[in-house]
């Protein structure tokens, strides 16, 4: 028992650490600019595919610089030479753009390296066991990747609390016309803030590309989760999005962990229910096959109970 | 309910304008007619009486019903859905599991089934719209799309219900007969499909005019005025949610009927995005809007999605297109142009366009070249490199077939930028004409 908690929660914190470089990106561009980029997980995606390719041609650790930044040069031009279009048409006509970029970035991918996955395997340079635990060991590119992103972190941080281009971002969010009249350009900022988002959603992808499969499907796959830990750790909050991060990776873990179902606890209450009713079904689903829907369920309770999120400001 | 008592003067006006004669009536709803005529005729005009067309033509109006129970939340209520497949199909299993019911013998005829998508459709509309309404724009989009995944996976794990992967199937067939006619054939099935669309259609443009049809504008324009004014916007919203989770469950209901099986597929994100972009690419601001989006995307994926597998590469694009330079969709395109259709300058207008169309195509043609032969190269290999592309072979393998593709893009697209300097003066001169057209008295 105490095996399957300690190794979940092990992977739950680094599947949870995943989730966050994924939706910091996504909340620092959701609170600079009030868009709600749908293509950001097709960046992550890009991430996976150029680190991949980066890998073959030059090794990893180059990929592993190269491949964000490739990544942030693509959210730039999404920002300079899509979105500022889009601007003045309102949030609804940007969130159409990047939903349409999204279909347009998946088959572009599909275009480039088919539709199967590709075999996308750890370098040999990190494929070792950084320590066991209870016999299982525990892979050292997961090591890596929790470096980073505790690394990345710090950095963000205090580039933005403690830098004058990181005042210069935080003046441009909240009053744009001031800081322009300053004299700072601040449509180069959002560029700036756009690229520097989707950079850490490239960084998230070289390391997820790994952990997850690196394949077309995998931007719709992971999405709609990002955004479930946007909205469950409050809209714009990057403090809520690390919770909500951490809780729905080690949720989602633990009841994959999970090999029982209600029917099993019904029955050693005592409670049998026929076979092939509607009912049986239902109460005879293993918690370890409902562990996709975890993030959604955890959702709707979140708006039942909490509806502005764990960290949200303002009521949603 | 907070929304009784509303004012009654803003739905008098329209009725007492115009001419009082024997051709007011029809002259006022020649839209309504045109669509009456055109939906009754079209399946047996020579050329379009064929299976295929009228299955096309089927598909097309349950999409049209579809994309306008999308739109009185979208255009009419302001709330952007990225899950409003989940009414769709929940209607949908609702009626093939009516279906299935008919056919072990209970007695119903077989086109009352829509009804119980209508059903399932408003309750899980109103089941929905109680967790989602409590605000719009875009945490309503987010929480939208988590309820549609939700649904999609409980479509997996309850299998007896939702049939998994390989859906519910049932037929139309076996069942009483109405008045003795059966759904045999396809023509059978698109009447009874364009029947519901019509109904379906008139009743949501009804909606529109009802007080709380104009009470959803409102919210969807200024929610804190219309709560000022007395009007709870949530139930505002709850409202409109019931209604187009009603219409989108009728559509799906139609949908069991056309094709006797429902599967994961109808409740999945694909399908969301789809009406969402029959919506936009049609326009969400005008009544027809979204019937033009599900007409034209409906074609265009009947008869392009056999030729090629980058499908939905080119409508993102579409959709990437339409957002930035048509913010209004197709319909807001066509209206953008009517008050310019009685100036003698239109001709010019229209002459421009024809020579902006030259190159736009030549660019079209070099872009899908190009595209087409990544996806042969990358997903198809099997089939070889050799294809025919717009009548012409070209070959994959060979660098050239790729660099005149890229030339051929590339010199369209210079050419088209040229032609835009035509387009803007002919437009002008339009514009300087239409004033003195306008202000003869009517």
């Amino acid at each position: 028992m105490a095996e399957i908690v300690a190794v979940s929660l092990l992977n739950g914190i680094v599947y949870g650490l995943l989730l966050f470089m994924l939706t910091a990106g996504l909340t620092l561009i959701f609170s600079m600019m009030g868009v709600l980029n749908f293509a950001h997980a097709s960046v992550f995606m890009l991430g996976a595919y150029f680190s991949f390719q980066l890998g073959q041609w030059i090794g990893f650790w180059p990929a592993l610089a190269i491949a964000p930044l490739l990544c942030g040069a693509t959210g730039a031009a999404i920002e300079r030479y899509g979105l500022r279009h889009v601007h003045r048409s309102g949030h609804v006509a940007e969130i159409l753009f990047t939903f349409g970029l999204a279909y347009v970035i998946e088959e572009l991918v599909t275009m480039a390296w088919g539709r199967n996955a590709v075999a996308n395997s750890v370098p040999p340079t990190i494929d070792f066991a950084l320590f066991s635990l209870y016999g299982s060991s525990f892979p050292a590119y997961k090591g890596l990747m929790m470096a980073i992103s505790v690394a990345m972190f710090a950095i963000l941080y205090v580039a933005l609390k403690r830098t004058r281009v990181g005042l210069v971002i935080q003046a441009a969010l909240t009053h744009p016309e001031m800081t322009s009249a300053l004299g700072h350009d601040v449509p180069g900022v959002f560029v700036l803030v756009f690229a520097l988002g989707s950079g850490l959603a490239g960084l998230a992808g070289v390391i997820g590309g790994f952990m997850l499969l690196t394949q077309p499907t995998l931007a719709s796959a992971i999405g709609p989760i990002v955004f479930v830990v946007v909205v469950v750790g409050g809209l714009g909050s990057l403090a809520g999005a690390f919770i909500a991060s951490m809780l729905i990776g080690v949720l989602q873990t633990f009841a994959v962990a999970i090999d029982y179902s209600l029917a099993d606890a019904l029955r050693a209450g005592g409670v049998a229910i026929a076979r092939g009713s509607p009912l049986y079904d239902l109460v005879s689903v293993r918690v370890s096959t409902v562990a996709p829907m975890a993030p959604y369920l955890l959702l709707v309770l979140i708006l039942i109970v909490r509806p502005r999120g764990l960290l949200g400001k303002r009521d949603v | 309910m907070s929304c009784a008592g509303p004012p009654r003067e803003a739905n008098l006006a329209p009725a007492a304008r115009g001419p009082r004669s024997a051709f007011a009536w029809p002259v006022r709803h020649r839209g309504w007619l045109a669509a009456f005529a055109a939906l009754a005729v079209l399946p047996l005009v020579p050329g379009l009486d064929s299976d295929f067309v009228r299955s096309v033509l089927t598909q097309m109006a349950i999409a049209a019903v579809f994309a306008l129970s999308y739109n009185v939340l979208f255009g009419q209520t302001g709330l952007l859905s990225f899950g409003h497949a989940v009414y769709y199909g929940l209607g949908g299993y609702a009626a093939i599991h009516l279906m299935r019911a008919i056919n072990h013998g209970l007695a119903l005829p077989m086109p009352l089934v829509p009804f119980a998508g209508a059903l399932a459709g408003i309750a899980f509309g109103a089941l929905f719209g109680a967790l989602t309404t409590r605000r719009a724009g875009t945490i309503f989009a987010l929480i939208t799309l988590g309820i549609g995944e939700l649904v999609y996976s409980a479509a997996f794990i309850v299998p007896s219900l939702f049939g998994g992967e390989e859906g519910i199937t049932a037929s139309r067939t076996l069942g009483p007969a109405l008045f003795g006619i059966g759904l045999a054939s396809q023509i059978a099935v698109y009447y009874v499909v364009a029947a519901w669309a019509f109904v379906a259609a008139l009743s949501m443009r009804a909606f529109t005019t009802t007080p709380v049809g104009r009470m959803c504008n409102a919210v969807r324009d200024n929610p804190q005025r219309a709560a000022f004014v007395g009007y709870d916007p949530r139930v505002v919203r709850l409202i409109a949610c019931c209604v187009a989770g009603l219409f989108a469950g009728l559509a799906g209901g139609l949908h069991a009927i056309n094709y006797e099986i429902v599967s994961a597929d109808s409740v999945g994100a694909l399908r969301s995005g789809s009406v969402l972009l029959m919506t936009c690419i049609g326009g969400a601001g005008q009544f027809a809007g979204p019937v033009l989006g599900a007409v034209v995307l409906t074609w265009l994926e009947a008869s392009l999605s056999g030729y090629t597998s980058a499908w939905l590469l080119y409508l993102g694009i579409f959709l990437m297109i339409v957002v930035v330079f048509a913010p209004r969709g197709l319909a807001g395109l066509i209206a953008m142009h009517a008050p310019l259709a009685r100036t003698p300058a239109f001709g010019r207008v229209l002459l421009a366009y024809a020579v902006a169309a030259a190159p736009a195509a030549v660019t079209v043609v070099g872009l899908v070249t190009v595209i087409e032969m990544s996806y042969r190269v990358s997903t198809q290999p099997e089939l070889g490199t050799k294809m025919r592309i717009a009548g012409v072979a070209v070959d994959a393998a060979s660098p050239v077939s790729w660099i005149a593709g890229v030339i051929v893009a590339a010199a369209g697209f210079a050419a088209f930028r040229r032609t835009r300097r035509i387009v803007a003066s002919a437009w002008t001169l339009a514009e300087q004409q239409r004033p003195a057209a306008r202000a003869t008295p009517s």
